[in-house]
């Protein structure tokens, strides 16, 4: 059966939930082996084995702390050269994409990103991405050299599905580019202890009636009440009342949780673009007119300061 | 010493309009209103402060692959205080693909000559936010992308990229090849001097041979992906709406229960 490569990311060995899922997609397709790279590399091994990776290829050396990008794409390129896979998946962060994209380049294959689905084809794997701000489905492939696909979180589930997982060396050698841009400094997030805004099951977000940062203590505590992820519209976020990370949007985060949860947000096509492929979406605006009611399951017509906090307590009453 | 910048633009098809796919399954160019990308803007506004910030002689270049429309784009960031501007026509171009815009960019800059290519973080259309990287990899010189804040000094390039996990400083020699998000500082209206100005700066306009590329090696025929159906997305059903009347978050509620969230 043919090996599909599937780029792990990772925090110091610990796995990234997208991983996982790709983990998933990679199994349509073939017998995953997994590239893991950086510090805590082959203490990846274990949970990557329990969801159907055949082989872990690993490798540590400091340029991929202490320089962007280019030394994971000369060890992916490693890979690609030791393994012949029939395709590579990378997670679709932004670094992610931008590895994908020199991976394809170099070893002459065609790049797809934001996968939200991928099947096996006839002819090769077959990507389904959701464009125009959710409003078409498409369906393509990679019609020259090994596809090099990034898809995106919350595309598949999470499986168990135990298989060898045999650690083996990855074989690396730098190349003249990989030191080029040099990190000089990392400040690492503060945690919120509350989900990663791409990943959660249940996003909660405020945007312009929410109207000040102080008054996002309500949004957080709704969150907070379904353990859900915060995120905000543009428009919250360049009024400086949330975090640019929570952004949610055409140039924020893209989200397809099983729940999102718009507060005092209009749905203007930037919002939209961001989390139209939500499973259920449920909105609370005073404005009927809003764009956002177009997309709801659920909507209430309402002051978000009367509803969201009632919601909450009924959330928690019922939770006991 | 002098700087010379090279701004990379794309003319989009207006994200309020009712963009689609031609029968080809390209995007359709021809039924939405374009403009230059917003994301864009970011990036010419960071080369038009790089250079007021600079004792040295910058020169701003925007460059443009697209259709004879695609010099609106242009315009507006010539409007904005670019210097020049270069727009790569060919109809052998309909339908290449991020790597094959990757190689025409690539070559247009090399032929340009350039100390410093600024990106904008992605197209509004495409949206993969790849080409950056592939114009770094095919020119062999630093990616320094996804810059929330950029400053260029004494021939080196800094910046804050803000990243899932961490913020991170970056630094790297120039040549090399920047990408600044929409955090990067809000980008400047033209001024009715400014666009008067423009109106009367140069406007090169090359083809694929004064760029050594062959027919084969870009458009739909060279694309190294291919689109197979392309499906507008069925309108949601509606849903429920109801009029807050003092139990609006214990309907809401009674709603999430019944989907088995809570």
């Amino acid at each position: 059966m043919a090996e599909v490569l599937v780029y792990v990311d990772h925090v110091d060995g610990a796995v990234r939930k997208p991983t996982l899922e790709l983990l998933t997609l990679a199994r349509r397709i073939g017998e995953p082996v997994a590239v893991a790279l950086g510090s805590g590399a082959a203490d990846t091994a274990s949970v990557l084995a329990e969801h159907g990776a055949v082989k872990v290829l690993t490798h540590d050396a400091s340029e991929y702390a202490d320089y962007l990008v280019v030394p994971k794409v000369d060890a992916l390129q490693a890979a690609v050269e030791a393994v012949s896979p029939a395709a590579v998946l990378v997670p679709s962060s932004a670094e992610g994409k931008e590895i994908a994209a020199r991976l394809a380049l170099r070893t002459g294959s065609g790049i797809i990103t934001d996968a939200i689905d991928l099947e096996a084809g006839a002819e090769g794997p077959v990507a389904t991405q959701s464009v125009f701000a959710a409003s078409f489905t498409t369906t393509s492939r990679v019609v020259k050299g090994t596809p090099v696909i990034t898809v995106k979180p919350n595309s598949a589930a999470v499986e168990a599905a135990p298989a060898a997982g045999a650690v083996e060396a990855l074989a690396v050698t730098f190349s003249a580019q990989a030191t080029g841009t040099k990190v000089t400094g990392r400040t690492p997030r503060e945690s919120s202890g509350r989900p990663e805004l791409t990943e959660a099951a249940i996003v909660v977000s405020g945007g312009r009636g929410v109207n000040g940062a102080e008054n996002f203590a309500i949004i957080e505590a709704l969150a907070d009440s379904l353990g859900a992820a915060v995120g905000a519209s543009r428009a919250a976020v360049d009024a400086g009342w949330y975090p640019h990370t929570n952004q949610v949007g055409q140039t924020g985060k893209s989200v397809s949780p099983q729940l999102y949860i718009a507060n005092g947000i209009s749905g203007a096509i930037q919002h939209r673009a961001g989390m139209q492929t939500s499973k259920t979406i449920v909105a609370v605006n005073k404005d009927a007119e809003a764009p956002i009611f177009d997309l709801v399951d659920y909507g209430v017509v309402g002051d978000l300061f009367d509803v969201v906090p009632q919601l909450t307590e009924e959330i928690k009453a019922r939770k006991g | 010493m002098s700087l010379r910048i090279v701004v990379t633009v794309k003319y989009v098809p207006d994200a309020t309009g009712d963009r689609h796919f031609a029968d080809d399954l390209t995007v359709d160019r021809d039924d939405v209103d374009g403009l230059l990308s917003e994301l864009d803007e970011y990036a010419v506004e960071q080369a038009l402060q790089i250079s007021e910030n600079s004792d040295d002689d910058v020169e701003i270049t925007v460059l443009t692959v697209g259709p004879e429309d695609a010099k609106d784009a242009l315009r507006k960031a010539l409007s904005m205080g670019a210097d020049k501007a270069i727009h790569v026509e060919d109809d052998d171009l309909h339908g290449t693909d991020a790597i094959g815009t990757s190689l025409v960019l690539a070559k247009a800059i090399e032929k340009a000559g350039y100390d410093l290519v600024i990106s904008g973080m992605a197209s509004t259309d495409g949206t993969m936010g790849v080409v950056p990287a592939l114009v770094a990899e095919r020119l062999g010189v630093p990616q320094v992308t996804l810059l929330s804040e950029v400053s260029v000094e004494d021939g080196t390039v800094r910046g804050r990229r803000d990243g899932d996990a961490a913020s991170e400083q970056l630094e790297a020699s120039l040549p090399a090849v920047v990408s600044v998000t929409d955090q990067s500082g809000e980008a400047r209206y033209p001024s009715f001097k400014g666009i008067m100005a423009a109106k009367k700066k140069p406007v090169q306009s090359w083809d694929l041979s004064d760029l050594d590329i062959e027919a084969e090696e870009v458009g739909l025929d060279g694309a190294f992906t291919k689109v197979e159906t392309a499906t507008a997305r069925p309108a949601r059903t509606a849903g429920t709406i109801v009029k807050n009347e003092g139990e609006g978050g214990k309907q809401l509620a009674e709603f999430l229960a019944g989907q088995k969230f809570i």
